[in-house]
């Protein structure tokens, strides 16, 4: 498989009045050709950032890009001008924002906002754009009579299928969908899921899936990476991590979802909160809250460690520790 | 639509009887007596008292105001007391000045104001925000006439390269005698119209809807025009049509100032003669500009913004309208 998009060291600040904040710090993440990859993670990570990040699209001000490399396809998108950054937005990376009740624009009918899009990648007039945006809304499941209405007359689930469309109506290599299901019904959210998942194989996008559901990490994705305090903390293929969760973070995600095969009296949260992102801890991110913490995770900062067959791991424990294998 | 039009006209009524009896009543508890300003000073006190019959000035108040408000109703603005010529003429024949001075000075506001109320808050706190923020303030609190007077001296007096009184005839002496009342009565409005829309475009800025058109690859300046600031503009369509509708009733000072034959020095005039029915009629036609630019206004919004626009419609139509198309989605309940 081939690697289509590699962030390398990638440093994002929000320099505001009350402080800076550490969003993300030196953050590696690849995406290979044609798969999906669930990035994981509690509010506040740096999910959201890094996505922009990807697309260009920090808000700056506050945000600061500080470093580090996003190469797709081997062009270091950090050093693109804007003009060359028009071009792969939208056509080679799409992003599905977070919250679909506020990501349309109100005053503009929804067929107007996925032609636009056509139209700033494809010479095509305004007409035959309109007819592409038509057909779009067909394959995300809305009749095409209704391009010319407006985002409020539409359901949040039909908003964020208006959104998709926009985003897959250039024909994109990557899709970034950050937490596409949060804001919707749950019944809602299977629908969306299971559509995203034909049209990425119809459209042969990979696809970089943001959420803090492992539910929906397990039902979609082929690989996981745990993001923590904007920093990835173990990655592997999805049966590697849900079988064999190395991370003490890893492990209180996964414990805190209950089985229905257990007994469970009460949910078990990860005890403490996430360390404050302006001020973050010298050591290791997560030893505040992290069982097995001594003094070394306060102290020094752990690297990211091989385990082979693709599971990395950013804990001491395992430097010694034998880890068996997968499989 | 219509309907909503049509109701908002007849609210006009009771806007317009409400004005003028409060206007009628101010005029005739201030202590003066129209018929020495009509006759002079010399009159005989038999000719005061038989004009003072002949106008109805003896009447009480209320018997005065409903006889006004009848002729009114016939189309009778009554005559001037001063001059003798009926002031419903007199007013017609300078508003389209009024409305031609106005209109620049809206030009002058709007395709200043805009723009460079986009550019502070795309640059916000850039030099030129600061600028424009500082230069904005001056502008705002800056006296209109002493703007005026400052041009005058300025461009007519000292440099004399254009007029400083009256309005031209012909088309070339008329543009250049609008352009100093022009800018006079434009600058205090393009400082407010730029406020407005540097304030809602900095809001609209901030939305989702602006991330999501970045991340189609649509040129930042579609981005800005077609997102931001239509986004924007109710604010700012707010705000430029009441400094019209104040513009349409004619600026007393500005027009005075330059010597411009438009409905403004004709209130003011009135004004100084105690000329009771060209006061009326300078006041009505105040709150009518008033109040039919605050009905575009709102009937603008509907054309912006399909939200504001399908309130206005009727509630049937409304239920013809949505049902079938949300029939149309899978989730019509969500
Ligand atoms: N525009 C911003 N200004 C300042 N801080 C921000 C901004 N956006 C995000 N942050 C901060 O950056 C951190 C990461 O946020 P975000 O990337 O949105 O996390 P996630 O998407 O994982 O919830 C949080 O602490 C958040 O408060
Ligand atoms: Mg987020």
């Amino acid at each position: 498989m081939n690697t289509i998009l590699d962030v390398k060291d990638l440093v994002i600040h929000y320099e505001t009045d009350d402080g800076c904040v550490y969003a993300v710090n030196g953050l590696d993440l690849d995406l290979q050709e044609g798969e999906t990859l669930g990035l994981v993670g509690e509010t506040g990570a740096g999910k959201t950032t890094l996505a922009r990040g990807i697309m260009g699209l920090v808000p700056d001000p506050p945000g600061r890009i500080r470093g580090g490399e996003i190469i797709y396809r081997g062009t270091d998108l950090l050093q693109c001008s804007n003009a060359e950054m028009r071009k792969v937005r939208g056509r080679k990376i799409a992003m599905i924002f977070q919250d679909p009740m506020t990501s349309l624009n109100p005053v503009t009918n929804v067929g107007l906002q996925i032609a636009e899009a056509i139209q700033s990648h494809e010479k095509l007039s305004r007409k035959a754009a309109m007819q592409k945006a038509c057909q779009m809304l067909e394959q995300v499941g809305i009749p095409a009579e209704r391009a010319g209405e407006y985002p409020h007359q539409f359901s949040g689930g039909m908003k964020q299928r208006v959104v998709i469309a926009i985003a897959l109506a250039c024909n994109p290599d990557i899709l970034i969908a950050d937490e596409p299901t949060t804001a919707l019904d749950v019944t809602i959210q299977a629908q969306v899921l299971d559509m995203l998942r034909e049209l990425r194989e119809t459209y042969h996008m990979s696809m970089l899936l943001i959420t803090h559901d492992l539910g929906v990490v397990a039902q979609t994705c082929d690989r996981v990476a745990v993001i923590y305090g904007g920093e990835i903390v173990e990655s592997a293929d999805v049966y590697t991590l849900f079988d064999q969760h190395l991370h003490p973070y890893t492990q209180g995600l996964l414990d805190s979802i209950p089985k229905l095969n257990e007994d469970v009296e009460r949910l078990k949260p990860i005890e403490g909160m996430m360390p404050d992102p302006t001020q973050l801890p010298e050591g290791c991110r997560f030893c505040s809250r992290c069982a097995y913490a001594d003094e070394r995770c306060r102290t020094e900062h752990p690297n990211m460690l091989d385990l082979g067959n693709g599971h990395k791991v950013r804990c001491f424990r395992y430097e010694t520790q034998e880890v068996e294998p997968h499989e | 639509m219509i309907k909503y039009i049509v109701k908002r006209l007849l609210l006009l009524i009771p806007v317009l009887i409400g004005v003028t009896f409060f206007v009628f009543t101010i005029l005739s508890l201030a202590p003066y007596d129209p018929v020495t300003v009509i006759l002079g000073d010399g009159a005989t006190e038999e000719a005061m008292e038989n004009m003072r019959e002949e106008l109805g000035l003896n009447d009480p108040l209320l018997v005065r105001y409903v006889n006004y408000i009848w002729d009114l109703l016939h189309g009778d603005f009554g005559k001037s007391y001063k001059t003798r010529l009926p002031v419903a003429d007199q007013i017609l024949s300078r508003f389209p000045n009024t409305i031609l001075l106005a209109s620049c000075s809206m030009v002058i506001a709007i395709v200043l104001g805009i723009p460079l109320g986009i550019l502070s808050a795309k640059k916000q706190y850039s030099l030129l925000d600061n600028v424009a923020t500082v230069g904005g303030l001056i502008s705002v609190s800056m006296p209109n006439f002493w703007l005026g007077l400052l041009l005058v001296i300025l461009f007519a007096l000292k440099l004399r390269w254009l007029p400083s009184q009256g309005m031209g005839e012909d088309p070339v002496s008329l543009i250049k005698s609008l352009i100093l009342p022009s800018i006079t009565l434009g600058t205090g409005i393009m400082a407010s119209v730029m406020r407005m829309t540097r304030s809602s475009v900095l809001e609209t800025m901030r939305q989702d809807y602006i991330s999501t058109a970045r991340s189609k690859g649509i040129a930042e300046s579609r981005v800005t025009v077609r997102h931001m600031l239509k986004n924007a503009l109710i604010p700012i369509i707010t705000i430029s049509a009441l400094q019209f509708g104040h513009l349409l009733g004619g600026s007393m000072l500005t027009e005075t100032v330059f010597s411009w034959p438009g409905v403004g020095r004709y209130m003011l005039d009135a004004i100084k003669t105690k000329d009771t029915p060209a006061i009326m009629g300078s006041v009505i036609l105040m709150s009518v500009s008033f109040s039919i630019m605050n009905l575009l206004a709102d009937i603008l919004y509907a054309f912006v913004d399909p939200r504001i626009k399908s309130q206005y419609q009727t509630k049937k139509k409304n239920k013809q309208k949505k049902s079938p198309a949300e029939d149309g989605g899978k989730e019509a309940t969500a």
